[in-house]
């Protein structure tokens, strides 16, 4: 069985100036041991989808299913997700230092979690959490259990926050730019360790990033993201050699190079990301594409009549774009 | 911690010198002369300028002023010749008025003020913060509307009003406790709380109106912080996430104005005191002020910047204990 399957997911939130989709019909799925990235910039709704699938929007409205080995999340009891949050499915936040609580110790947070799941004595807890600060390179693990995140350096703390969703041994771990935050050393250790475990493990881990090179090092699957829609899917290898959508190649276009010519600029996708209070109709990225650009009127409604899905392609690649089998 | 501790000290000897020497360079410059006022209205001009003499005022300033400073810690002798009097340590000089100490004056004031001060904190913490927390975890709702309105309105009532009405209704229309008066809590706790419940209530009101809009807003924009939505991702229940995670650090802010609030109230509240006729610091010193009896104003302006730079170092030792980033490794 598949671990998590997401189908149609779409979150609404309610806002002074209107109502905003943040999401829509958004699927994938994650196996035990895969590792699914999930890129887009700021906006595209891949923060959202994440907190979707942990249960975690307060006040906002969740449509769609989201299924973790078979279980519907989506209009289940709040007792049923919470029982599975932190225990089968932990999340690993961006900024550990604003993620973690500034009043209570590393050790305490962690065992905090164990003694919630599985009823363990303060004593047995606190093993564990020295345990799993342990597995995940903290050095004096025993000793440093009793500090407060403000005195972990960024890495130790980004460690700490790893440790803290490992600590119930959960099957699905979602981080949330886990690394965003860090030096580019200190980045490559933690992603390491979090394909250690996966392999390890066998867990299930979801990496949401804006950063390609994150997600070119760590991920076996990728969904693309745009305005809150998902507009391309496909294995790790063949998006980065063959991208459909045009978003996917802007993006990938957009990445600096050292081998490029002297005084080439830097390539970028002209325009703005799409306000998700009055996104554009059709393709909400029609209005940055250079494809659409370049059609005529009569191939230009083909982008502009109504919000193409994902089609799944022969070679099992999925792509948005109605209009990229022609500029393939 | 140790140095910490002997700077924050050292700092507070040298505010409250600053503050007495301010005081003092004030009453210097006043127009009415202490002699005067010591010697009485139908003094003739020699006795003054006798009285003047003994009393050290033809001295400069700076001789004054350390002779003052230098009586509260070690006494002093007030006066020469048969008019000589020991002025004790702790030595703030006499009333003009009572001829007493203002030391002791202060200090038979003190369980007053104390006792209402505290009393009153106790009702405005239960009242503004359970209305705070509930208005926050219901934010939005018909619940929040009304506690808000409420507290806009009772905020803006003033303090001799709140004590009118409450003094006409509880005590002339429905006759439910005699018209209060001070009653030690050593003698009668039952008289103390019963006699003290009014005042309590009138001081209590304003505070606890502000404390509640403070603690919403606290709360509010503590349980919005990412290391709230980190303890709901561990699967905490909710109860523990607030309640643990949530209120905590939301209740730091209050702490703080709570001690700065109970700082200076400890030294009188001077409205509420005169409104009931409670003798307290607050009320010695609306007296005073009214008869011009400096050694009692300046003791008691001392007495509460004591206390208000104390309560903030008490709560800065409190803050350091709730948030271990506030501490000083």
């Amino acid at each position: 069985m598949t671990l998590l399957e997401v189908n149609d997911l779409a979150v609404e939130f309610t806002t002074a100036e209107g109502i905003v989709q943040a999401v829509k019909g958004i699927d994938f799925a994650v196996a035990r041991g895969q590792t699914l990235g999930i890129v887009g910039e700021s906006g595209s709704g891949k923060s959202v989808t994440s907190l979707a699938v942990m249960g975690l929007h307060r006040g906002a409205k969740v449509t769609g299913s989201v299924r973790f080995e078979g279980t519907e999340l989506i209009g289940a009891p709040d007792e049923t997700v919470r029982r599975l949050r932190g225990r089968r499915m932990a999340m690993v936040f961006q900024d550990a230092l604003t993620a973690l609580h500034p009043y209570f110790t590393i050790g305490d947070q962690i065992a905090e979690a164990h003694r919630e799941h599985h009823g363990s004595s303060r004593k047995e807890s606190w093993a564990r959490a020295v345990e799993v600060l342990g597995d995940v390179g903290i050095p004096e693990p025993a000793r440093r259990a009793g500090e407060y995140p403000h005195q972990f350096s960024g890495g130790m703390r980004q460690r700490a926050m790893i440790a803290l969703a490992l600590s119930c041994e959960p099957d699905l771990i979602i981080a949330d730019e886990p690394t965003t935050a860090l030096d580019v050393t200190v980045q490559a250790q933690v992603l390491d360790l979090l394909m250690r475990l996966k392999d390890e493990r066998g867990l299930g881990i979801i990496v949401i990033t804006h950063d390609l090179g994150v997600i070119a090092r760590v991920a076996d699957e990728v969904l693309v993201m745009y305005g809150g829609a998902a507009v391309e899917q496909a294995g790790a290898e063949r998006l980065f050699t063959a991208p459909r959508h045009p978003y996917t190649r802007g993006l990938l276009e957009s990445l600096p190079r050292l081998d490029a010519a002297d005084g080439e600029p830097l390539h970028a996708i002209p325009g703005n990301p799409p306000s998700l209070l009055a996104p554009p109709a059709g393709c909400v990225f029609h209005p940055r594409c250079p494809v659409y650009a370049a059609a005529d009127t009569g191939q230009r409604e083909l982008c502009t009549a109504a919000r193409p899905p994902l089609r799944l392609l022969a070679d099992g690649h999925r792509n948005a774009c109605v209009r990229s089998e022609e500029t393939t | 911690m140790t140095g910490f501790l002997i700077r924050r000290l050292f700092g507070i000897a040298v505010t409250l010198l600053v503050v007495c020497a301010v005081t003092f360079c004030i009453f210097y410059l006043l127009p009415n002369d202490p002699a005067v006022q010591f010697c009485g209205k139908d003094c003739p001009p020699d006795r003054v300028a006798e009285v003047r003499q003994q009393m050290g005022l033809n001295a400069p300033l700076i001789v004054q002023f350390g002779r003052y400073v230098l009586a509260i810690f070690a006494g002093r002798t007030m006066g020469s010749g048969s008019y000589a009097v020991q002025c004790h340590f702790p030595c703030f000089g006499y009333s003009f008025q009572s001829g007493r100490p203002v030391w002791d004056l202060m200090m038979d004031r003190l369980p007053t003020s104390a006792s209402l001060a505290i009393g009153a904190a106790v009702i405005w913490l239960l009242l503004g913060l359970a209305a705070g927390v509930l208005s926050a975890l219901r934010k939005n709702t018909w619940i929040d509307r009304t506690v808000m309105v409420a507290t806009i309105g009772v905020a803006a009532l003033p303090v001799y009003f709140t004590a009118m009405i409450l003094l006409y209704v509880v005590v002339v229309v429905l006759g439910l406790m005699p018209y209060p008066r001070y009653v030690a809590f050593t003698d009668d706790p039952f008289g103390w709380v019963q006699n003290l419940l009014l005042p309590w209530t009138t001081l209590a009101l304003t505070f606890a109106a502000i404390y509640a809009r403070m603690t919403r807003s606290s709360v509010i924009e503590t349980l919005a912080e990412p290391y709230v939505r980190t303890a709901r991702a561990k699967g905490l229940r909710e109860r523990r996430v607030v309640g643990r995670h949530g209120l905590r650090p939301a209740l730091t802010p209050i702490a703080t104005m709570l001690g700065m609030d109970l700082g200076g109230l400890l030294a009188g509240a001077l409205i509420t005191e005169s409104l009931f006729g409670l003798p307290g610091v607050g009320k010695l010193f609306a007296d005073s002020l009214a008869k011009s009896d400096q050694p009692v104003v300046m003791g008691i302006t001392l007495l509460a910047s004591f206390f208000i730079i104390t309560s903030n170092l008490v709560v800065d030792l409190v803050y350091a204990w709730i948030d271990p980033r506030a501490r000083v490794s």
